[in-house]
């Protein structure tokens, strides 16, 4: 058996449970629009503070925000699934059976990257219903998409990491609280310019804010720093990567 | 002591014990929505530049919001205890008791109605440390702590009816961001006359969270202002009456069928 073989195996699965049982897959869904809805409708007057300047408004400015944290969650509930198979047993079954068993978190890692995109469709679809303007080109949307992948990417391996070294949903908390908080602490409602006092602070040093930045820099037809948050989206790619194929290590050498 | 006084004691006093003894239970109602108040008072500190914002702290305008979504959590709370006692059969044991069902519905309230005063006391306690001025002073601090009372027994009256007519402790965490979708479409990250998008201001309009709010955000930022006082009172109220009215008559069709 392959390792692509595991790894269609594995996601295969993942996404038939997360597509297939509502409890799993409404959040999913239904979050970024909430948050999309609350942000680029409730605070639409926050363009008028002098000062804001994105062209193409207020709602494509949230949907950035909104994009790369959906594409974060994603992954970070996917790696909420690899904390339950471990602690249901599964995993230690799919440990036993795979001969590749790195295939087995890429097939998590694709199966959170496919459950992200069917969110990206819909809350693409949404922003463009309600009026979003979009300044970028083509280049500058698979720019976009791009930058949320890796964000996708970076949220999995974090999570899963944490899953396979706690091997149980309890460790939820500490998948999940990270992640909000580095997205939390960057320029969500306004540009970094008009922030003030700690918050600056905090949201000059996120690399979460530079990634942001770009994004919306695509849809705005002018991305700042695009190399830059390229690079960090990558190096944060392979960091969490050798954390997640750690995690792995770890689980066997438990006997998960 | 009554009959039923008797027993509402020995629910309640589980009901404390439990809730007590379950961090999970205590510490994200209380750390949470503080965590995204001062976030948010951080990255909108410049909506009150805004002409008509009512405030030039954006923290005491935000200070309101925990109030309803620590109730939020009070709903989960609630539901997923009153479920895992129909999961595990405790409620099954009742019924072969003397204990009647009203009894059992207010004492199991009385965790989530003790834990709501607790963070009600410890948002307010945030907002004073973090300089937020309370316009109605003590007396309007007085009043927060009782609403905080009646917000957490009306959400967590509507969790035990969840609980009761679902009997599953996951079906409550699933129904979660549903009652979400109530705080976020509110005003509560802009006073609803500068929601500039037409429909969400409607929306934000039709909300009674937003009332709620509003009620809560009066006594920290404008004093005692009556008419926000009666609509925020009276939605939690009625609230609390018709959830109290289904949760009873879903406990005592449990209790039929067991």
């Amino acid at each position: 058996m392959s390792t692509v073989n595991v790894i269609r195996g594995v996601s295969w699965r993942t996404l038939k449970n997360a597509l297939t049982n509502p409890q799993i897959l409404l959040p999913t869904m239904l979050f970024p629009l909430f948050f999309f809805t609350a942000f680029a409708g409730g605070l639409s007057q926050v363009s008028q503070i002098p000062g804001f300047d994105f062209p193409p408004g207020y709602t494509a400015f949230q949907f950035v925000f909104v994009l790369l944290q959906s594409a974060a969650f994603s992954g970070v509930f996917t790696g909420f699934g690899v904390a339950r198979d471990f602690e249901g047993g599964f995993a230690k079954r799919l440990l036993l059976a795979a001969p590749r068993r790195g295939g087995i978190v890429l097939g998590y890692a694709f199966a959170a990257l496919v459950r992200w995109s069917i969110v990206a469709v819909l809350l693409t679809v949404v922003a463009l219903a309600v009026g979003m303007n979009l300044a970028g080109g083509a280049v500058d949307l698979i720019g976009l998409y791009t930058l949320a992948a890796l964000v996708n990417f970076c949220g999995f391996f974090w999570a899963g990491g944490i899953a396979m070294r706690f091997r149980t949903m309890q460790a939820g908390p500490l998948m999940q609280m990270p992640v909000f908080l580095i997205l939390f602490f960057a320029p969500v409602y306004v540009p970094l310019n008009l922030l003030e006092g700690w918050i600056h602070g905090v949201a000059t040093v996120n690399p979460l804010t530079y990634l942001l930045e770009t994004g919306r820099g695509f849809v705005a037809g002018d991305a700042p720093h695009v190399a830059g948050a390229f690079a960090i989206a990558i190096g944060l790619g392979l960091l969490f990567w050798t954390w997640a194929f750690r995690g792995l290590r770890n689980a066997e050498a438990a006997g998960a | 002591m009554s009959t039923t006084m008797t027993q509402v004691t020995a629910i309640a006093r589980r009901s404390v014990v439990r809730t007590s003894r379950q961090p999970a239970s205590i510490i994200p109602p209380l750390v949470f929505p503080v965590a995204l108040m001062l976030v948010n008072a951080g990255g909108l500190r410049r909506s009150t530049d805004l002409p008509g914002f009512p405030t030039t702290s954006f923290l005491a305008f935000a200070l309101a919001v925990p109030f309803i979504q620590g109730a939020l959590f009070s709903t989960m709370n609630a539901g997923t205890d009153i479920a895992r006692d129909v999961q595990t059969g405790f409620v099954n044991r009742l019924s072969l008791t003397a204990l009647r069902d009203f009894p059992l519905l207010v004492g199991q309230l009385a965790g989530i109605l003790v834990l709501g005063i607790v963070q009600v006391a410890f948002y307010i306690v945030v907002g004073l440390i973090a300089g937020v001025h309370f316009a109605s002073g003590p007396a309007g601090i007085a009043v927060l702590l009782l609403y905080g009372a009646i917000v957490a027994l009306s959400f967590g009256a509507l969790g035990a009816f969840l609980a009761y007519r679902t009997g599953s402790g996951e079906t409550i965490q699933a129904l979660f961001p549903v009652l979400f979708v109530f705080l976020f479409i509110s005003s509560m990250n802009a006073p609803r006359n500068l929601i500039g998008v037409d429909w969400f201001r409607i929306a934000a309009t039709l909300n009674p969270v937003s009332y709620m709010i509003e009620c809560v955000r009066s006594l920290i930022i404008t004093g005692w202002d009556w008419q926000a006082l009666a609509l925020g009172f009276g939605f939690v109220i009625v609230l609390g009456l018709i959830s109290l009215r289904l949760a009873s008559g879903a406990l005592r069709a449990r209790m039929t069928r067991t």
